[in-house]
């Protein structure tokens, strides 16, 4: 074998990872960006405390939906990929987009796994800071808007929280992504999907590379939760 | 006229009733102090008094305007109205932010915001702490903000809810020279609630006496407390004050109810109502049973010991009520008294002061 080889197949090794890794950022980053557009309003609507009213029936819907929330927020990433699977595949409702196998499925199955996680944590951030900001700025002077802006504002921590918390989820999910994105090289392989085929097929340098992004990046999420979440601390 | 004027007010929760037929005036440029035992509903009427919450009947007037609950009317009545909460509530933000808040939702200009900031953070002599944010202050510093908040907007009425209850001595004068500061210099109505009667006589000018959601009794601390007064204020806290049903026994002396199957008996002669004052440094603290001359021979359990150097302060329980006793440290050691020990307390009837219900 040539030098020049060895170092042929070392870029293509290193071009590889790198797709791999953008892919990765791509899909779980465009999934939480969407989710947290359709997530952070829902749940603050969901957290604030008017909302319960006094009517039984609303109670009981409320307690519902919030069950139903803390349910979907442990969703298994396998079953949403088997469901989102069926709606895509040829002889499936929207099997005429031609989307499955496709990063945008992927970027669908993730969403679908993450808008639960931001909706449930923003609306206990913001339930837990309700009442009491809201008390302080009605007594303060404030009206019911501005005492609503206020709330939002004190509630910043914890909504950034449910954007990390959703995008720690979803770049390390793989059951999902694999059934509707079927981890084709250089199309839709991501970190975990590709850990997976290179562990079967005995690649383990590659395999541990990307084991090692991935961890490298699951560190920097946890270190951003860790200094939002320190700065958020009431003592 | 009045700036408060507050007409047989009561409150119920789930069917409990919190405040009683309330019925009270707070003249312009007052300081009208609250006192009471804990759950008496001194907060529940502040509260009510700052529109957070709605009496279930009764009416309250604002310089003579009846109360309107609209949420605009509301807004309009509160921003003439600071509030401090018993509980310090800062926003997560910077000192200057948390006391330039009100201005800002009143529509303010930056300019006046300044200036108004930098004198109300100058009263509570937090000079310096603009910066700092706000949640990373002392329990002390914080409730100086909180102050500084309801102050800023230069209210009519001030109502504070126990303003100086957990702080130190330092922090504790700094508020109350604010609040006699703001009454003196701008006029400014005040109500608050505390324990402290070294503060209720300081500050006051007139005191009400809230009791089971009851006023027992209103005037000036002398009216109030009468003879009573001197003993009370070595006290910070109103310890050993009794409230219940009074007769008059074959020997002239009054055998007062309190509740809980406790009676006290005293040489002062009353029927009806009474509240009485027992001095914490008048009870006789003893292992076995007493046979002394004290008419009020009592058997409980000691709940709390506290040691404050030359003398030692113990909580007795009996039944369901508490005794303050206070002994030299000498006595102390003699008895050795452990938490949770069986022991007697008696106190002579001569001992047992009568304080003032209007």
């Amino acid at each position: 074998m040539l030098a020049g080889d060895g170092n042929m197949a070392e870029s293509i090794f290193w071009e590889e990872i790198l797709s791999i890794t953008l892919l990765s950022l791509r899909v779980s980053g465009t999934a939480v960006l969407i989710g947290a557009l359709i997530g952070i309003p829902v749940g603050t609507v969901l957290g604030f405390r008017q909302f319960k009213g006094k009517r039984i029936l609303m109670r009981f819907v409320d307690i519902m939906l919030k069950s139903l929330i803390n349910t979907f927020m442990g969703l298994p990433p396998v079953v949403v990929g088997l469901l989102v699977y069926l709606l895509l595949t040829a002889s499936g409702p929207l099997g005429s987009l031609g989307l499955l196998y496709t990063p945008t499925a992927m970027i669908i199955t993730q969403l679908i796994m993450v808008v639960p996680i931001i909706i449930g944590v923003t609306m206990s951030a913001v339930g837990s800071v309700e009442k009491a900001v809201r008390e302080r700025a009605l007594s303060l002077g404030a009206t019911e808007r501005q005492a609503a802006l206020l709330i939002l504002r004190e509630a910043r921590m914890g909504v950034l929280t449910s954007i990390i918390v959703a995008f720690g989820a979803a770049i390390s999910e793989v059951g999902g992504i694999m059934i509707t994105g079927g981890n084709i090289r250089w199309w839709t392989r991501t970190l975990t999907t590709a850990i997976v085929v290179e562990t079967e097929l005995g690649d383990f340098p590659m395999a541990l590379t990307l084991g090692a992004i991935l961890l490298s990046i699951a560190f920097l999420v946890n270190l951003a939760l860790t200094i939002v979440q320190l700065k958020g601390a009431r003592r | 006229m009045p700036v408060v004027e507050v007409q047989n007010l009561f409150k119920e929760y789930s069917g409990r009733e919190v405040l009683k037929d309330v019925s009270f005036r707070v003249e312009n440029k007052e300081i009208f102090v609250l006192v009471g035992p804990n759950g008496s509903g001194k907060t529940t009427l502040l509260r009510i008094l700052d529109l957070l919450e709605e009496p279930t009947k009764g009416r309250i007037f604002f310089n003579g305007q009846p109360v309107e609950y609209s949420s605009r009317k509301r807004v309009i009545l509160r921003r003439k109205i600071g509030m401090v909460f018993q509980q310090t509530f800062l926003f997560n933000m910077s000192v200057f932010d948390n006391v330039a808040y009100p201005l800002k939702v009143r529509g303010e200009d930056e300019r006046n915001i300044l200036e108004k900031v930098k004198g109300a953070l100058e009263l509570l002599r937090l000079k310096g702490f603009e910066r700092k944010n706000a949640l990373t202050l002392s329990g002390g510093e914080a409730q100086r903000v909180a102050i500084a908040q309801a102050l800023v907007a230069e209210p009519e009425l001030l109502l504070l809810d126990e303003p100086t209850a957990n702080l130190d001595p330092m922090n504790a004068s700094i508020v109350e020279e604010a609040i006699s500061q703001v009454n003196e210099e701008r006029k400014t109505t005040v109500i608050m609630t505390t324990h402290n009667m070294f503060q209720a006589e300081n500050l006051a000018h007139r005191i009400a006496v809230l009791n089971n959601g009851r006023i027992d009794s209103i005037g000036t601390f002398q009216e109030v407390f009468g003879k009573a007064s001197e003993p009370l204020k070595s006290f910070t806290r109103l310890e050993n004050v009794f409230h219940g049903f009074s007769k008059i026994t074959e020997e002239g002396t009054s055998l007062v109810d309190v509740g809980e199957g406790l009676q006290i008996e005293a040489t002062f002669k009353k029927a009806g109502n009474t509240m009485l004052y027992v001095p914490p440094e008048d009870i006789i603290l003893a292992p076995q049973p007493l046979f002394s001359s004290a008419r009020n021979t009592f058997e409980g359990r000691i709940v709390q010991i506290t040691d404050m150097g030359h003398v030692v302060k113990l909580k007795v329980k009996v039944g369901g009520k508490t005794f303050v006793v206070q002994i030299t440290k000498r006595s102390f050691n003699e008895i050795k008294p452990s938490i949770d020990s069986k022991v007697f307390i008696a106190f002579k009837a001569s001992s047992v002061q009568k304080i003032n219900i209007s």
